[in-house]
């Protein structure tokens, strides 16, 4: 059907996909918990917010399980690599994560507050944490990760968990964390009213102004660093190893394609855009329109991030020739055949589905409809 | 070279973290099925106890299901943090099932169980039904996927290692999909979680009905698991028979260990029912066999011999001496690969690359790999007797306890005398706890009977682990098993009150 090269684009593209959907999706439960503590200023402002996601959280979350899945399935070098050079910072996200399905199913089943508020913080963190690990994560990417591959393909990573959290990737951690929480944010002002929605629009307009000042410093910072370059690789087409090819380092690198094919250009300003529609109408009672706009966003800032990097998936800082590329660290053409096909039959009916039960669930979550359903909801 | 350390450090998180992982999961599969069961009576029926039924039991179902996801979530990642390599050399085929059950079942499971909580109000009866139908199905297809990733480490079919990529790729998907030892496992194991569900439901009704409470409700839930929990242990045990006949086929290694069967006997060999095993004199201390058995059981026949652990391991050693070969052929290709001399040695001695790894346990150029070397790691080439023999003889003992109670609680459902029999609902209530034994125990049998292996005759465990330090191990053993135990207890604590609050949970004002 495709080519390898052609099927090798395609993964780069559905990894992306899924990244996206993990952001937009599980992105906005994940701000929800962010603001938590924050907004609800008493326990059944708590419910309501949790309520509001309470029937999705668990679904948005396979967006997250299955992109660890493919990346594994279509990137084995790129999971096997990051996963175990990133260790701690990987398992801080996961130990975060820990508290999410028990934080929503156990908090409101017992009435003490002590036991309530603990798990809104364990909510808190199963949110946060992760949403600033992964920008951190991906400013580290931008910076090139400290690992070498022998010729068996055995990775050894030399740096350390700290190293991890310097200024530049910490910025991107800002940006990840407000893109999650703006999502989170105009979700919220959708399916809630009153005094909460008043607060949950004033805390859209900071998430907003906050991202839109971290995305363009980092942008400047970005320019001005060294990026990765590919001097030489042989065919694309061919069936390549990481070992295979030449790779330099260049003062706005990370620019190339961009400067390349400058209709790219329309990605970061979509981002712009985005965050600047949400600002306007969040206040308006366009609550959906907000939420779009925060999702566009979302799908504008991820994508600026891997066009940047494109082709790299996981530069070597120390070692910039084992860099693992969108054309050497994939898996064969088989792999990527049969994947591609699951990818097109699943993910729609996937996106049905959950279409589906956002319109059954659909509707303001109010205080009365807590006191109502005390018993049956989180 | 690698570290020992590091690969038994992180053999002992991946065991505790799947342990704890395999606590919640047979409970989901079971249990999501017997709410379906109920549900449909309530929709046929439309007696509303059928409705508190499904609610009841759903929301024991839900407070198991969170730990279920969340120790869940690690599984999905510790390959790629903790086996490196192991991701690196497999990854091509172990990681397609993995992402196909995230897109195809977990996606529908996790969906759908958020319908099951909170739509009872916004969906019809029917519909309602089909939302939990489907997050039944979701739940059972991820085992189905888990087990083709799982059977094919124990039998990896429909793959090849290529020399340019130095890996495992796939080669036949349909292989990958329709191998006979993952259709084995997957129907023991989901069999198994029907158990688990079924003496759940039907253990805490006992106590209902002991106590006099909630009684017309215990009744009914009595009767639904003895029916579904006597179709599963049936299952369980005719397919774990099913599944021992292909753990004949693949892994006789498994076999022979499980059995304690250190010579190849005249066919049909015995079963030793009880046996203490002797590493040292490679010979069993005593042992209690009833004749043919095994054989009949393995092969399917009374003729076909059955290997004994002796014969394994010498037929072991002659596979690790052609491997020796094959490993360096592939270094000498690496370094040049036009070496037509290194291609053909590679192309001769392939098929035992994997044996010709296992030296590297010991040395890292396998040219200098002794005939000590070469027997020590022929030795290491079936796992260790005792604790397999052992424990595989704790889950079938707990198997057969099982079905004897299944029989009898079914039986005296049917003839609906059980309400009266207190010595019958003291034994469902306390047997509990067996099912969750008995699959901990199935669990080691296959992982553990599997080594030196993580892919069976490709990859060696020791070659599989990452090269992480021994503190950072040590930090995310105690992180992982310190973190699950404080939530584990969280959960008994919320199962215990939950379960002892009863049905009368659902309408109370007040918890």
């Amino acid at each position: 059907m495709f080519d390898y090269a052609t099927l090798k684009l395609i993964w780069w593209l559905l990894v992306g996909v899924l990244l996206i959907g993990f952001a937009i999706m599980d992105g906005h439960d994940m701000g929800v918990g962010t603001l938590l503590p924050f907004l609800g200023k008493d326990d059944t402002d708590r419910r309501v917010m949790i309520n509001s996601v309470a029937p999705h959280w668990d679904g948005n979350q396979v967006w997250f399980i299955t992109a660890g899945g493919a990346v594994f399935a279509a990137w084995p070098l790129v999971y096997a690599t990051a996963f175990s050079g990133l260790y701690w910072a990987l398992l801080l996200v996961l130990f975060a994560l820990f508290f999410r399905p028990v934080g929503f199913e156990y908090r409101s089943k017992l009435p003490n507050p002590a036991w309530r508020k603990g798990w809104d913080w364990g909510l808190f963190a199963g949110s946060a944490v992760p949403a600033l690990v992964f920008g951190v994560a991906f400013g580290n990417l931008f910076q090139g990760v400290p690992f070498d591959l022998d010729d068996s393909m055995r990775s050894t990573y030399s740096g350390s968990f700290w190293a991890l959290l310097n200024p530049f990737a910490l910025l991107c951690g800002v940006v990840s964390l407000s893109l999650l929480t703006l999502q989170g944010a105009t979700f919220l002002s959708h399916r809630v009213e009153g005094p909460l929605q008043r607060r949950t629009i004033l805390a859209a307009r900071v998430c907003g102004v906050v991202l839109l000042v971290s995305f363009s410093l980092a942008g400047m910072w970005v320019a001005r660093m060294e990026g990765y370059v590919l001097e030489s690789i042989p065919d694309v087409r061919g069936v390549l190893t990481p070992l295979m090819k030449e790779v330099g380092r260049a003062p706005g690198g990370w620019f190339a394609n961009f400067n390349n094919f400058p209709q790219l250009w329309i990605i970061p300003v979509l981002a712009y855009a985005g965050v600047g529609v949400v600002l306007a109408s969040i206040g308006s009672g366009w609550t959906l329109l907000s939420f779009v706009a925060s999702s566009v966003a979302c799908v504008s800032v991820i994508l600026t991030a891997g066009v940047a990097l494109f082709p790299f998936v996981l530069p070597s800082s120390t070692h910039p020739d084992v860099s693992l590329t969108a054309w050497d660290a994939t898996s064969s053409q088989l792999t990527l055949t049969v994947m591609l096909w699951v990818a097109l039959i699943f993910t729609p009916i996937v996106v049905a589905y959950t279409s589906w039960a956002y319109r059954v669930m659909a509707g303001k979550i109010t205080r009365d409809y807590i006191a109502a359903n005390d018993k049956q909801l989180y | 070279m690698i570290n020992e350390t590091v690969v038994d450090l992180s053999r002992l998180q991946f065991a505790a973290t799947a342990l704890y992982h395999f606590l919640f999961v047979p409970l989901t599969l079971g249990l999501s099925w017997l709410l379906v069961i109920m549900e449909a009576a309530y929709v046929m029926s439309g007696k509303e106890i059928y409705k508190d039924m499904t609610r009841f039991w759903g929301k024991l179902y839900g407070i198991n299901f969170a730990l279920g996801v969340t120790t869940g979530i690690t599984m999905e990642f510790q390959f790629g943090t903790n086996w490196a390599y192991y991701s690196h050399y497999v990854g091509d085929i172990f990681g397609a099932p993995l992402a196909i059950e995230g897109l195809m079942a977990f996606f529908l499971e996790s969906t759908m169980v958020g319908l099951f909580f909170f739509g009872w109000n916004r969906l019809s009866k029917a519909g309602h039904l089909t939302v939990t139908t489907l997050m039944a199905l979701g739940t059972n297809l991820s085992a189905v996927l888990i087990l083709i990733a799982n059977g094919w480490m124990q039998d990896p079919v429909g793959s090849a290692f290529n020399p340019v990529t130095m890996r495992m790729e796939l080669t036949d998907f349909a292989a990958l999909v329709f191998n006979p030892v993952a259709q084995s496992k997957f129907v023991h194991t989901v069999s198994a979680g029907y158990v688990t569900g079924s003496l759940f439901v039907l253990g805490i009704s006992s106590w209902y009905l002991l106590k006099g409470q909630h009684v017309e409700f215990a009744r009914r839930s009595f009767r639904i698991a003895a029916a579904f929990g006597l179709a599963g242990t049936a299952s369980v045990i005719v397919l774990g028979d099913e599944s021992g006949y292909s753990v004949g086929e693949a892994q006789r290694s498994k076999l022979a260990a499980i059995e304690a069967m250190w010579e190849t006997e005249p066919a049909p060999a015995g079963f030793n029912l009880i046996a203490i095993p002797n590493e040292a004199r490679q010979a069993n201390d005593f042992e209690l066999r009833i004749p043919y058995v095994l054989g009949l059981i393995a092969t399917r026949s009374t003729t076909e011999v059955v290997p004994g652990i002796k014969e394994i391991r010498e037929n072991n050693r002659q596979r690790i001496e052609s491997g020796i070969q094959a490993v360096i052929a592939l270094e000498g290709m690496r370094k040049n690969p036009q070496d037509e001399a290194a291609r053909a040695a590679f192309k001769a001695h392939e098929k035992d690359l994997g044996y010709g790894l296992l030296v590297k346990k010991y040395v890292q150029d396998p040219r200098q790999a002794t005939p000590e070397i070469i027997h020590k790691a022929a030795m290491d080439s079936v796992p260790r007797i005792a604790p397999l023999f052992w424990s595989f003889r704790v889950m079938v003992g707990l198997g057969m306890a099982m079905l004897a109670l299944m029989v009898v609680a079914f039986w005296h459902s049917v003839k609906g005398t059980f309400q009266n029999k207190p010595w019958l609902l003291k034994w469902a209530l306390y047997s509990i706890p067996m099912p969750w034994v008995a699959i901990e125990a199935g669990w080691f049998v296959a992982e553990y009977g599997r080594q030196p292996w993580t892919v069976f005759g490709v990859l060696p465990t020791h070659l599989s682990a990452s090269s992480l330090s021994v503190e950072s191990l040590w930090g995310s053993i105690a992180g992982f098993v310190g973190f699950y135990s404080l939530l584990l207890v969280a959960e008994m604590y919320l199962m215990f009150k939950y379960a002892r609050l009863g049905p009368s949970v659902l309408h109370a004002k007040t918890a």
